[in-house]
């Protein structure tokens, strides 16, 4: 792209930036001189540039506009809403125009002329006259004169427009031939320029105190931009003597002239200072009127001037050469460590002392670069103004912004990326914040409502505060929300505090706006700005009281380049975990405090009275390969000296399991490459002291690749806290040990005796061990179908009775009868498993005795099935059961027989569609999802496609059961969907779905 | 990446026959070549830092000179077997997109200027997965060469999107 457009666009866009700002302010503050000056400038300087590029369409808009502005300086229009709005619309206008300038480099087709016939209609709508010409007084003024044609200007001495357009044409080729100057005018429109020129001389010669510096500025300004100085002012003044000699013009007017444009100096060069610029040109055109300005400027407007004070002082950088020099900084910091290392326990060596200045200098250096990517929050909250002085027009809302701490300086990487969150916050705050003015009346609370932005550092990290002083987050309304969509039943609500409650409004699909507007309320949101958050390592805490607002606390890292990391071992490989999610570090070993249990190879630690899940860094990774020797032993976690890092990712806290902790070290974060991209559990790579490269774990991604644990770990704790709301419900329950040292625990209601059987007395029958019972005979169930009952002496059984039907549990051995809480924390997984709780200060599993007595005394559910097969009556229903998994066949099948069905059992889906082929008919199919070769929604679409097989019902029988799962195997064809251990809801499903086919039929 | 090959300017070769100078390597003595401008580095054996769970292509990551390089087993991207222990190969870097990959091959060879006219498509009968990774051969007198694509021989199974 051409130099010239890019630095246009690049300037304008920080000046329409800047007027959003103003313009929003202006319209509270209508009487504010200064404030306009400064507004009237960013037009003006956006037209003359868009002039000087040949932008038409461009100039054409901001004129427009500029000539309203110009009638409200000049006291021929009021400030309405309505006209401050036009001006916003047409900036946006500009704002598009410019997009498509920047993507195609030239200005879009079509004209604006609705909007300038607005513009104009405002203009006109007070003074007719002044239509369309260029607004500002002082050019007409200055028309004026130089038609009069006073006697002695400089215009008429030299001999008029003749003689002008001479000496322009004569200067323009002297200075283009001028080697110094040439690069000025490369790609500036050389026609134009030289017009501008003949109508600056004509104007300027017309008489020096005429000449107000407006109109050549825009395009000096891209000369200044450009680089001129004071030499290069100096030689184009010498090219313009020498045209003047090279015309005969008389030496006395040479020096006039010269005068003149000597004038024009400190107009050119002095640019940089706009707002002192604005204020000289209005000095010259209108005295009181200036003097006024500069008062104005001082007192109220510390704000611009001191903006543009620093601007002076300010050079623009290149981003990347930024970048590269971060990078730089980075590779200094990695040598530096290295060294650091080499050194490090050596009291005597030469290189400690140096090594240590070189140190003390690195670090500052690095500071020093960190601080060039700092840019002021402010930068991010520019649109704020805007975009609030648009929600209370459109909601009919007064709402005031007050930005505070606004300079405080942050990464400008982190500033991308909060952005949006922060936006949707304060939209948030406005839309569902602050009532309208009669609500807010009513509440006795001033018409007007405050939003405020609240920047500040604090440690290493900024905490960003989006207060409003609306009306809160209503309690009652997030409840019922929070049951509608099935998040939590109710009793689980009412053992909840008001602050927990009110932290539902992170969830997806929450909002409690009433109706939907443009502006929030879709339920998408502030969940997202949570996850956004989150993502660069944040974190956002809600406080609210209802009636009296809300405060949203953002807690963001200063900076993501470098960071603070825990670098940690496992299997002989290094890793980095950023410092800011490492919650505490526990060394575990066999003979310390604290220990690795398993629960069925999930292991677990006891951390205050609390579970914490754990993964094992070797699992995670599959780190298992060489010497590691350790790592057979993984089973009995319990064993090995460990480290567990404990981290927390939101409200999930999960113990990561490694060999070796280091140091914590400053890390420089490199992304990784985007091979490697997909891999969600790293954030990205750095290099350490000694040159290796290792890889930085990200906890976001151990969260989500470990997520199905913390899912069910949250949930049960949930539900462990609202049962523990309904009253401290004591059970007492039976420990026992069986197939395994881990304790394991039933309910001691469930159990009718405890009984010890002579080996010598169990029989076998029916592939199954059994006892003779009072007279009966008892099937005897080991805890899983792996254990084994003992061999000799006597085998201690555990007897559950339902009615005249008993069952006997294998077990080793009896330990206890304790009466404790049965909190469940963490979820089972494997059948007959409830889940694992803490039972009398250990581990504990908690047996599921119905999945028991379900394989002891096989009809005992039957009854309850046979009801159902019953209900739809006429003989035996044919099902056709397809399930890869042999124990579910053989789980499965018996059950589905003793409910009354007559099954037919295959191990693939290809088999069930063979026998389809065969002419083969059922009337209900259960299939599993998931399943080698075609799966089960494969298997449904092909059934429901086409075949005799079309009508028939369709289960899905899986282990997955989401409501994104449903809905797939809704969408699949699918008739019902029943999670693989619910042997009631399977019996159900079938007789419902047969019932409904029934009725169909 | 859009290089376009360095065209030898040479008063006694035929105008029409442009030379595309390339660096050859060998992976199981047969003969590829990558286009000399796209080829930034030659490395001798390299400490590579094994990454976890990464694609099987990928050997790992190395340091080279501060930047971090996706080390890439041309041998196992190609489905050949991998080298005997004590044969550490070498590498040839490249850059794709913005980062820097380094592959490995077993030997680099010279640098080679050779005629658009004994440049051919890939015969039908090639491996599909050679087929997809290199461009077409080159006859020389004494063997054929490969030339390798290294757009495509970067993207694993689709899995990426760049």
């Amino acid at each position: 792209m051409d130099d010239l457009l890019r630095e246009f666009l690049m300037e304008s866009s920080e000046s329409l930036a800047e007027l959003d700002v103003e313009l929003v302010q202006f319209e509270q503050k209508p009487n504010d001189k200064g404030l306009l000056g400064n507004i009237f400038r960013l037009v003006h300087t956006v037209k003359g540039t868009c002039g000087f590029l040949g932008l038409a369409r461009l100039e054409s808009v901001a004129h427009a506009s500029e000539n309203v502005l110009g009638k409200i300086r000049d006291g021929e229009l009021k400030v309405t809403p309505e006209a401050i709005s036009l001006i916003l619309e047409s900036i946006d206008a500009i704002k598009d125009i410019m997009a498509t300038l920047e993507k195609t480099e030239a200005e879009p087709e079509g004209d604006d002329k609705d909007l300038i016939d607005r513009l104009n209609a405002i203009v006109d709508g007070k003074a007719a006259p002044a239509k369309g010409k260029k607004k500002s007084g002082k050019k007409k003024s200055g028309k004026g004169k130089t038609s009069s044609g006073s006697d002695d200007s400089l215009y008429e001495r030299l001999g008029g427009e003749d003689a002008i357009d001479a000496a322009v044409n004569l200067f323009y080729d002297k200075v283009l031939d001028d080697d110094h100057l040439q690069h000025f005018f490369e790609h500036a429109d050389m026609d134009r320029l030289r017009s501008m020129q003949k109508s600056f001389m004509t104007m300027a010669f017309g008489g020096p105190e005429e000449y107000s510096g407006a109109d050549l500025r825009a395009a000096h300004e891209h000369f200044v931009a450009k680089g001129i100085d004071d030499t290069h002012f100096d030689a184009v003044a010498g090219h313009l003597r020498a045209t003047l000699q090279e015309l005969e013009v008389p030496e006395d007017l040479i020096i006039d002239v010269l005068t003149v444009v000597e004038k024009t100096r400190k107009d050119v060069l002095g640019i940089a200072d706009a707002t002192e610029e604005a204020v000289t040109a209005e000095k010259v055109t209108v005295q009181e009127v200036a003097e006024e300005a500069v008062n104005v400027d001082d007192a109220s407007e510390t704000e611009s001037t001191s903006q543009s004070s620093i601007a002076k002082q300010n050079i623009r950088v290149n981003i990347n050469l930024l970048e590269n020099l971060m990078n730089l900084v980075s590779e200094l910091v990695l040598t530096r460590n290295q060294l650091l290392q080499m050194v490090r326990g050596k009291t005597d060596s030469e290189f400690a002392e140096p090594l240590q200045r070189l140190s003390h200098a690195t670090t500052e250096l690095q500071e020093g670069v960190m601080k060039t990517r700092m840019q002021p929050i402010g930068n991010a909250w520019k649109p704020f103004p805007r975009i609030v002085r648009n929600l209370a027009l459109e909601l009919d809302k007064k709402i005031d912004l007050q930005m505070l701490g606004a300079e405080t300086e942050l990464d400008r990487q982190v500033l991308e990326l909060i952005k949006d969150p922060l936006t949707h916050m304060v939209r948030n705050s406005g839309d569902h914040g602050i009532e309208t003015p009669a609500e807010r009346k009513a509440a006795g609370k001033s018409e007007t409502g405050t939003i405020t932005l609240n920047a500040y550092h604090e440690g290493g990290h900024i905490i960003i505060e989006v207060t409003d002083d609306g009306r809160g987050i209503p309690v009652d309304k997030v409840k019922a929300k929070v049951i509608a969509n099935g998040l939590i039943t109710e009793a689980e609500l009412e053992g909840m505090t008001e602050k927990q409650i009110q932290q539902f409004i992170f969830k997806p699909g929450l909002s409690t706006a009433e109706n939907v507007t443009n502006v929030s309320g879709r339920g998408v949101g502030m969940d997202v700005v949570k996850t956004n958050i989150e993502k660069i390592g944040g974190t956002v805490e809600l406080k609210s009281v209802e009636g009296k607002g809300s405060a949203f606390i953002v807690k963001i890292p200063l900076t993501l380049a470098i960071v603070s990391a825990l670098v940690v071992e496992s299997a002989g490989e290094r890793f980095a975990i950023p410092q800011t999610s490492v919650v505490e570090l526990v060394h575990a070993s066999g003979n310390s405090e604290h220990t690795i249990e398993m629960i069925n190879n999930a292991p677990v630690l006891r951390l205050r009275e609390r579970l914490l899940p754990l993964v094992s860094l070797r699992n995670l990774l599959a780190l298992d390969d060489v010497d590691q020797s350790t790592g057979e032993g993984e089973g009995e976690g319990d064993e090995r000296d460990s480290f567990i890092i404990v981290t927390s990712v939101g409200a999930y806290s999960i113990g990561l399991v490694v060999d070796k902790v280091y140091d914590i070290e400053e890390i420089v974060v490199k992304p990784v490459s985007p091979i490697l991209r997909n891999i969600k559990l790293y954030s990205g790579n750095t290099m350490l002291g000694d040159g290796s490269v290792i890889m930085i774990l990200d906890p976001n991604g151990i969260a989500a690749a470990t997520g199905e644990i913390a899912i069910a770990e949250s949930q049960a704790t949930d539900e462990a806290a609202a049962q523990s709301a309904r009253g401290d419900d004591r059970v007492a329950l039976l420990i026992f040990r069986a197939n395994g040292p881990e304790p394991k625990a039933v309910p001691l209601s469930l159990v009718a005796r405890l009984e010890e059987v002579e080996v010598d007395n169990i029989e076998s029958s029916n592939g199954m061990p059994v006892v003779q019972y009072r007279g009966q005979l008892m099937p005897l169930v080991t805890v899983s179908s792996d254990a084994e009952m003992k061999t000799e002496g006597r085998q201690p059984i555990v007897v559950f009775t339902d009615d005249d039907r008993s069952m006997g549990l294998v077990v080793d051995e009896i330990v206890d009868i304790v009466e404790d809480k049965m909190t469940v924390e963490l979820g089972g997984e494997k059948p007959g498993l409830l889940g694992s709780a803490i039972i009398d200060g250990k581990a504990t599993e908690i047996l599921d005795a119905g999945y028991y007595l379900s394989i002891g005394q096989r009809d005992w559910f039957g009854t309850q099935g046979r009801q159902g097969a019953f209900g739809i009556g006429g003989g035996a229903k044919q099902v056709l059961l397809v399930d890869d998994s042999s124990f579910f066949r053989n789980l499965l099948a018996p059950i589905l027989t003793i409910a009354g069905y007559e099954v037919t059992v295959v191990d693939c889906a290809d088999e069930a569609l063979s026998l389809r082929e065969a002419g083969q008919e059922f009337d209900i199919i259960v299939s599993d999802i998931e399943m080698p070769g075609m799966d089960g929604f494969e298997f449904a679409e092909t059934v429901k496609s086409e075949g005799s097989w079309q009508h028939t019902p369709l289960v899905a029988l899986t282990s997955y059961a989401t409501p994104k799962d449903f809905e797939r195997g809704r969408v699949a064809g699918f008739d019902d969907y029943v999670a693989k251990f619910d042997r009631d809801a399977l019996l159900t499903a079938l007789s419902e779905s047969l019932a409904m086919t029934g009725d169909a039929a | 990446m859009s290089t376009e090959p360095l065209a030898i300017t040479d008063t006694k070769r035929d105008a029409d026959d442009e030379h595309h100078d390339f660096v050859t390597m060998t992976i199981r003595d047969q003969l590829f070549g990558i286009p000399v401008l796209q080829v930034q580095d030659v490395l001798g054996p390299q400490h590579i830092n094994h990454v976890p769970l990464a694609p099987k292509e990928v050997a790992g990551s190395l340091n080279l000179r501060g930047r971090i390089v996706t080390a890439i087993d041309v041998r196992t991207r190609l489905g050949l077997p991998p080298r005997s222990d004590d044969d550490a190969g070498m590498s040839v870097v490249v850059e794709h997109g913005s980062d820097l990959y380094s592959l490995i091959i077993d030997e680099v060879g010279e640098v080679l200027s050779l005629p658009a006219s004994a440049y051919e498509a890939n015969p039908s009968t090639l491996d599909d997965v050679w087929r997809d990774v290199t461009d077409g051969i080159y006859q020389l007198e004494d063997k054929l060469m490969i030339k390798l694509n290294i757009d495509r021989l970067l993207n694993f199974d689709n899995a990426q999107n760049e």
